[in-house]
């Protein structure tokens, strides 16, 4: 089973690898799907916990208007954006974070949902400082602090993508065979027990909030810079939801999952956006469908393969 | 030892107007192996929980070593050395025997590392050696929610073992488990946790166990102490047997 | 003075007795079902659109404009009577004894769905018709004027809140719901027939829901967006409430009408975020709500 994996991934990358040659018309829409598999990864963290928050595209526009005010402060080199694009997500989702750990199943995903609609809100209507419905425009930024013009800035931003996306896999991957990550899982199995374990259900979970506020800020900087400019809808709850269905989607397979979910869900999205303008109803279908059809339900896909980590 | 390990200082506690603890006085001393026994509805099992932080008592207190633990949140008492076993075994039903072992052995040594696997060092070993202890090595690989009534429960007690703790408070130990098994299990129970000194407050219904393995008993009844000492003693008097026994 | 407060009160009151209908729904089925339902706030929508629509017929087929009540009850009515037992029976039901990320998974689902349907189905764009209202005009009171149809509304809320109280209390069918609210293992195990207990709450639930819609139509129309919306705000009423709690949402519903109004007079741009705000000050103080508790696992 193995190797296969590993071959498997390695023909992965060939083929990204070669897109931006063979097929650039692809490079954008998979520069997106890399940047929506980074939020859903963070909703698959929290899903570990048997955890779904419906809004983590407050986080990811957060990690977008944080570049976009940056840029406009004169602030330009992309590495120093995604930095504090990022960090500026991660210290919203310890604020957040710090309130909704308290609660569980469908609180925790409505007060989620709540707080992600004030922060759209906010965004959407605060005309003066954010542009309001019209967005804010990004200046391409220097890579390395070698000016770049957008077409080259943009091979560049895809290829980074790639590369973080297997280091954040990677390092997502270990997080979950951790002590760590097991007690995350814990905390659905049986939270009682792990608390009589001298364990902090509360502070397992904030990290592992703060982690995903992170991951989502990591996708909002990627796609804002993208696509070059921020709009509120980065925060609406359709986006939350995209987010969600990429997480369940992608459940089997472990970190890669959620990215492989992305690249999946955003091909098809590209290729019948001629079809049908309803894709709130697809999205809701296939939902539904994923979680009726599987197995043992959604318990089966996110949770554990029944397979022990020894 | 000036004082002893638990102390439990005029403990009250009422639901819904009835009182289910009415003023426990009562002290388990390091070492000791100590049998609460009584009708049901007595307050015993509620006694553990006020005594693990399940619970907060409506007056009184509950010292471990001097310190009073009485406010005290459930993680926090486990950290200073209260383990608790359940009637009803809390354990990780989706996770294997042994990676329940290994997540309560990492809360123990810190549970805050995320980049070494669950299963680092030593922990293997001595998780299958901690199992081994209690005849569970064979199902290390099954799912906890694979195992029998009695196997579920040694697991919930294996658990609690995990956290190397100073007093191990369990709640009916031996029911769910045959009673050929019954006796086994005591036995290398027993001497687990002697060799381990770790002392002992035992919520128990069967009076041959008890008698066997307690150094000293107390006889709940009402939410009060009705008699306590060596089972030799206890199982004398007449209102115990009438009471608790039923004869 | 005066001249402020009751405009202030009349608007709070009317704002409280909207949002209430659709809180209250859906703060009865998770009682009941213990399903916190994503999608009742596209009830309200759907509700307000039928409700619009049945209107519109109503006053283009020439029919007395006094009938455009009678559309607005009916197309509650009917909503209830088409979507209630079919969402129920078939998603809710199977949802029941899932996990709890199913359940939300399940019926987020089922939002996204019917939040696309409607924009299939009425389009992009709003719809207004104010008949009901403008019919009933308005009365004065020296300066102050307000709306006859704002009175109606908060008289309706009154009602529905002692007619579901009463419900529950006397008539047979509500004393079987209260047995399932307060032990439900118990009431399965004595046999009551849960399954019709579940379809007639939630039904009731999605009436309370397509009502509220309906009875906001002649004041602010129909509009796409207005599900979501809906939802969040709804959650959040019941959320402060307590959940499961009819009089609690009654009081929260009140507490946030009287926090938007205010907003809208003196800091417009809070009106949106009013109720969260309120929501999240409750839940740091109570954290189940103002009536809500816990539910403790028994060891």
């Amino acid at each position: 089973m193995r190797p296969i994996i590993s071959v498997l991934s390695a023909l992965v990358l060939v083929v990204l690898a070669v897109v931006p040659f063979a097929a650039p018309w692809l490079q954008f829409v998979l520069t997106l799907a890399m940047a929506n598999g980074m939020v859903a990864l963070g909703v698959a963290i929290l899903l570990r916990a048997g955890l779904i928050s419906i809004g983590h595209a407050m986080f990811f526009a957060i990690g977008a208007y944080c570049i976009a005010f940056l840029s406009r402060l004169g602030i330009n080199e992309f590495l120093v954006l995604l930095v504090l694009g990022t960090m500026g997500s991660a210290i919203a989702g310890l604020i957040v974070g710090a309130f909704v750990v308290r609660y569980r199943a469908i609180f925790f995903a409505m007060l989620n949902l709540a707080i992600s609609m004030v922060v759209y809100s906010l965004i959407a209507k605060m005309y003066s400082v954010t542009g309001g419905t019209d967005g804010m425009a990004l200046q391409t930024p220097t890579f390395l602090w070698i000016p770049l013009e957008k077409p080259g800035f943009d091979h560049v931003l895809y290829y980074f993508s790639v590369a973080l996306m297997i280091v954040l896999g990677y390092l997502v991957q270990r997080y979950w065979k951790s002590p760590l990550g097991y007690a995350l899982s814990a905390i659905e199995g049986n939270e009682l027990r792990l608390e009589y374990l001298g364990v902090s259900a509360r502070s397992v979970l904030l990290a592992a909030y703060v982690v995903s506020a992170a991951l989502s800020g990591f996708g909002g900087v990627i796609a804002g810079s993208a696509i070059g400019h921020v709009l509120p809808d980065f925060g609406y709850w359709i986006t939350s939801a995209q987010f969600v269905l990429i997480a369940v989607l992608g459940g089997i397979g472990g970190a890669a999952g959620p990215f492989i979910g992305s690249f999946f869900l955003e091909l098809l999205h590209s290729a019948s956006v001629n079809l049908t303008d309803a894709w709130n109803l697809i999205t809701g279908v296939a939902l539904i469908v994923v979680i009726v059809f599987l197995p043992s339900g959604l318990y089966g896909l996110i949770r554990k393969r029944r397979r022990s980590a020894s | 030892m000036s004082h002893p390990l638990l102390e439990a200082k005029d403990l009250r506690i009422a639901f819904y107007g009835v009182t289910a603890v009415d003023g426990i006085t009562f002290q388990i001393n390091e070492g000791e192996f100590v049998a609460i026994i009584g009708p049901n509805g007595s307050g015993k099992t509620t006694f553990l929980n006020l005594c693990s932080g399940y619970l907060k008592p409506d007056s009184g207190e509950v010292c471990l070593d001097g310190i009073s633990i009485t406010a005290m949140a459930p993680r926090s008492i486990a950290h200073r050395g209260i383990a608790r076993a359940f009637q009803i075994p809390q354990l990780f039903l989706d996770q294997t025997v042994l990676d329940n072992l290994l997540i309560a052995m990492a809360a123990k040594q810190g549970i805050w590392s995320w980049f070494e696997s669950l299963g680092a060092g030593r922990r293997r070993e001595e998780a299958m050696e901690l199992l081994a202890l209690v005849g569970l090595q064979d199902q290390a690989g099954q799912f906890a929610d694979a195992l029998p009534e009695g196997k579920r429960k040694l697991l919930d007690i294996v658990l609690a073992l995990a956290l190397k703790p100073r007093l191990i408070l369990l709640d009916e130990p031996t029911s769910g488990v045959s009673s050929i098994e019954r006796f086994a299990l005591m036995e290398t129970l027993m001497k687990a946790l002697r060799q381990a000194k770790v002392t002992a407050l035992f919520v128990e219904h069967d009076m041959e166990v008890v008698q066997r393995y307690s150094d000293r008993v107390a006889v709940w009844d009402a939410g009060r102490v009705l008699v306590q000492g060596p089972p030799s003693e206890v199982f004398k008097n007449a209102e115990v047997l009438h009471k608790v026994v039923g004869v | 003075m005066l001249g402020l407060i009751i405009p202030l009160l009349v608007d709070s009151l009317t704002s409280a007795a909207l949002i209430f209908f659709v809180a209250v729904g859906l703060t009865l089925v998770f009682s009941v079902l213990r399903v916190l339902n994503v999608a009742h706030g596209s009830f309200y929508s759907i509700g307000a659109y039928v409700a619009a629509s049945l209107c519109l017929w109503v006053i283009s087929a020439g029919l007395s404009p006094w009938l455009t009540f009678v559309a607005l009850l009916a197309s509650a009515v009917i909503l209830a009577a088409l979507l209630g037992p079919l969402v129920q029976s078939t998603l809710i039901q199977w949802t029941l004894g899932k996990s709890e990320a199913v359940q939300i998974l399940a019926t987020f689902g089922l939002f996204l769905i019917l939040e696309d349907l409607q924009r299939i189905v009425f389009g992009v764009s709003s719809i207004a018709e104010d008949t009901p209202m403008t019919l009933l005009g308005v009365t004065s009171i020296g300066s102050v004027t307000y709306l006859n149809y704002q009175i109606l509304l908060i008289i309706a809320a009154i009602i529905v809140v002692f007619g579901l109280r009463m419900m529950l209390v006397k008539t047979r069918i509500g004393k079987l719901l209260s047995a399932v609210v307060f032990d439900r293992e118990m009431a399965l195990s004595v046999g009551i027939n849960t399954k019709r207990l579940f379809t007639f709450a939630f039904t009731l639930g999605v009436f309370l829901a397509a009502l509220g819609g309906a009875l906001a139509v002649p004041t602010s129309g129909a509009a796409p967006g207005l599900g979501a919306e809906t939802i969040v705000l709804a959650f959040a009423v019941a959320a402060i409430g307590g959940l499961g709690q009819i009089e609690g949402a009654a009081l929260a519903a009140v507490i946030v009408g009287l926090a938007r109004v205010v907003a809208i007079y003196f800091a417009p741009q809070l009106e949106a975020v009013a109720p969260y705000i309120v929501m999240l000050v409750v839940l740091l103080i109570r954290p189940y709500g103002l009536f809500g508790n816990d539910q403790a696992r028994r060891i």
